[in-house]
């Protein structure tokens, strides 16, 4: 943006559509550079707006409602099947990671229904938010109206992305509480035994449950790039929509084949468990950074892609 | 429908020129994966740009060196990379699961017992590849941990303390070992049950190959390298007088300032990558902190305390080698033979008519000689021959020379 603004003379800056000559719009809003504080102002009300926009649908609040659901149904399997004393997973400690300390320590709950949201329920949500982003107003035909306001398409673009980041910490957090509020309801909370044996303080557990929750909202960053280039892509929601949600299967599904181990370190959904390796002593922090640089790739490339092919659009609807 | 361009204000402009615009816009991500791939590429070969140079050294120097080597602490983590041939269904393949890995991983073998058993543990060291974090303060204080993807086994043993913990199924495991002066061995020796049974560090294999090559193998100098970071010295090792066996070579790297092995890799005849790995990804010799020794079982955590008596016949020391009931051949041609009571295969066998029998034979290949008639699984490595009556031989020799071992011992 800022190579076009400094070319284009006063008013001219990039990206603002539907200034056509002779609009008044034009006119009145010659954007000198000293017009900084009202930009910016401006930009948080574009933000606040696609916030407004994103968890006011009946949707968005539906998919919170599941995800804050899990918890509740991992934690009442977990007290119906220890009731005896009986250990979860029977005797070979199967399923979901850190479901066999839940029966000891609710706060486990937390990180047990993050492992269990994470391949699938969670970017799912995300991908339906993401993919409806941009094709979802451009399917409604609220696009131009959006346009015609003289925000810029980098400027609606990065309100949109933000509204999307916003969400995955919304959702993780949605996870989290819920898995919290049910684990300490259901079961003792006390110390926390880390992976490695260890155990530690109940506030240090907080502490690294936190951390793990930025991780998971973090590792969520890529998809969301992802997801609003597809948006950018179309003029129907449900296609962007599905498209995300299909492409993150499909995903998920190659990670998980042995023979392509090749490709898996490049895929985005390949280090997002790292944000167990916090519950080790000593933390083990190779794939936790592998999976930030990871998914910053992602929404380098994806958020540029989207970038570019929303700046250089038609808008016919 | 009114048509919105992204034109600026002069919609005048050429349609070449808007064009050109949006190729500059779409170059930005392609520059940004175009760096990515050139930065993918070239770091790890600028990171590891040549063979450092360091004083030459003949084999015996360095052998001295690793002998003379002093070191009694060390924190690192190890990379074993086991590719022996098996059908993927056997190794599990690498978390598959669609939960990407976050199931923890099936243990092998699931009979009764602890899942926090070393012997149970250490024998899915065979398979696969895995990362170990390995501490160690002198010869009393070691913990190895087997990192598992959102789990983690470890081995901590402090002074007569031995435990082990297994987080996937919150087990844990005590044993009390004998007073010191039982426990030989240098610093990285773990003598824990198990552990001897593979070697979990690049020291340990390097110190059970150094033995049973001496005089029956060639060792030579074989260059530097680099690993985790540090220079070293390379030693190559081929077997000699020693026809059948699979092993091509065995390569150790040994750090040129602290005499410390930190990579073993064992090289089957024929082409492909090695079948065994084990080397330091990172390592540090300084002292580990104190705390890293010491282990109270969590709350809630199943203890398991050793039972000298009948851990023995339980644990499937078939794997090891060490377990053997005799042997044919010598040297790198040794066959170890197992008289089949309990052992894992046979086990199955008696399981009857389907599954497990159905299963291995499936791999296997029928053979037959003086031995009777038996089932054959060819591995890069070793190789088994299991036959009617229950007996197993197995060693690191081809097909033919085991089954000719398997005929002269049955005569």
């Amino acid at each position: 943006m800022s190579r076009a603004e400094t070319t284009a003379g006063p008013g001219l800056h990039d990206g603002d559509p539907g200034h056509r000559p002779g609009e008044p719009v034009r006119e009145r809003a010659p954007a000198p550079p000293a017009s900084r504080t009202p930009r910016a102002a401006w930009s948080l009300g574009l933000f606040g707006s696609e916030l407004l926009i994103v968890f006011r649908r009946a949707r968005t609040l539906a998919l919170l409602g599941v995800l804050a659901g899990v918890p509740v149904l991992v934690g009442i399997a977990v007290r119906i099947e220890t009731r005896g004393g009986h250990s979860v997973g029977g005797d070979g400690g199967g399923g979901p990671a850190f479901l066999e300390q839940i029966s000891n320590n609710g706060l486990f709950l937390a990180f047990a229904s993050l492992a269990a949201t994470l391949p699938f329920f969670l970017p799912m949500a995300i991908g339906v938010v993401a993919g409806d982003s941009v094709a979802g107003e451009a399917s409604t035909g609220t696009l131009r109206y959006l346009l015609v306001a003289p925000a810029g398409r980098t400027r609606l673009l990065l309100a949109k992305y933000a509204s999307v980041l916003t969400f995955c910490v919304a959702a993780t957090l949605v996870v989290v509480l819920s898995a919290v509020v049910v684990g300490f309801s259901l079961f003792p909370v006390g110390d926390v035994t880390l992976l490695s044996g260890n155990t530690v303080s109940l506030s240090d557990g907080i502490l690294r449950g936190l951390l793990i929750a930025l991780l998971v909202a973090s590792s969520l960053i890529g998809l969301a790039a992802l997801g609003l280039f597809i948006s950018t892509l179309t003029d129907s929601g449900i296609g962007a929509m599905a498209a995300t949600v299909g492409l993150l299967i499909t995903v998920q599904i190659i990670n998980n084949i042995p023979q392509l181990h090749a490709l898996q370190p490049y895929l985005f959904p390949h280090y997002w468990l790292s944000f167990a390796d916090v519950m080790r002593a000593p933390v083990i922090w190779t794939g936790i950074l592998k999976n930030l640089a990871l998914q910053f790739l992602y929404a380098a490339v994806f958020g540029s892609a989207a970038w570019a092919r929303f700046t250089t659009r038609d808008v016919t609807a | 429908m009114a048509l919105i361009q992204p034109a600026q204000p002069e919609a005048s402009e050429p349609e070449g020129g808007r064009r050109k615009r949006k190729a500059l816009r779409y170059a930005v991500p392609a520059a940004v994966v175009g760096v990515t791939a050139a930065t993918i590429g070239l770091v790890p070969a600028l990171a590891d740009s040549g063979d450092p140079s360091l004083p030459s050294l003949t084999a015996e120097q360095i052998i001295t060196k690793i002998a003379a080597s002093d070191t009694q602490t060390v924190d690192g983590t190890v990379k074993i990379s086991t590719d022996l041939g098996l059908p993927s269904v056997l190794t599990g393949g690498s978390g598959s699961s669609l939960f990407g890995g976050a199931v923890a991983p099936p243990s092998f073998g699931s009979r009764g017992g602890s899942q926090a058993d070393p012997q149970r543990q250490f024998t899915q060291l065979l398979l696969g590849t895995h990362t170990l974090h390995v501490a160690a303060d002198g010869q009393d204080r070691q913990k190895v941990s087997i990192i598992e993807p959102a789990a983690e086994y470890s081995v901590i043993h402090d002074g007569s303390q031995l435990w082990a913990y297994d987080s996937s199924s919150n087990e844990a495991y005590h044993a009390t070992l004998p007073a010191r002066g039982a426990v030989t061995g240098k610093a990285d020796t773990r003598r824990q049950p198990g552990a001897e049974a593979f070697p979990a560090t690049p020291q340990a294999a390097a110190r059970q190959i150094l033995k049973a090559a001496d005089g029956t193998a060639s060792i030579t100098a074989d260059g530097t390298a680099r690993v985790a970071g540090r220079s070293a010295y390379e030693l190559l090792i081929r077997p000699q007088h020693a026809s059948a066996t699979t092993v091509d070579s065995i390569r150790i790297a040994v750090d040129s300032t602290t005499g410390v092995p930190l990579k073993f890799t064992l090289q089957p005849k024929g082409k492909g990558k090695a079948a065994v790995e084990i080397g330091y990804t990172k390592v540090s010799f300084g002292k580990p902190a104190a705390s890293t020794f010491t282990f109270t079982p969590p709350k809630g955590a199943k203890v398991t305390e050793q039972q000298d008596t009948s851990r023995k016949g339980a644990a499937p020391d078939a794997m090891s080698g060490l377990g053997a009931d005799s042997s044919v051949g010598s040297g790198w041609d040794t066959v170890a033979v197992f008289h089949g009571k309990g052992a894992l295969p046979s086990g199955a066998e008696k399981n009857g008519k389907g599954g497990a029998a159905a299963m291995l034979g499936g791999f296997g290949k029928q053979v037959s000689g003086s031995f009777g008639s038996g089932t054959l699984f060819h591995t890069r490595l070793v190789n088994v021959l299991l036959t009617q009556d229950g007996t197993i031989y197995a060693g690191a020799v081809d097909e033919s020379a085991l089954t000719a071992a398997a005929s002269s011992a049955a005569r």
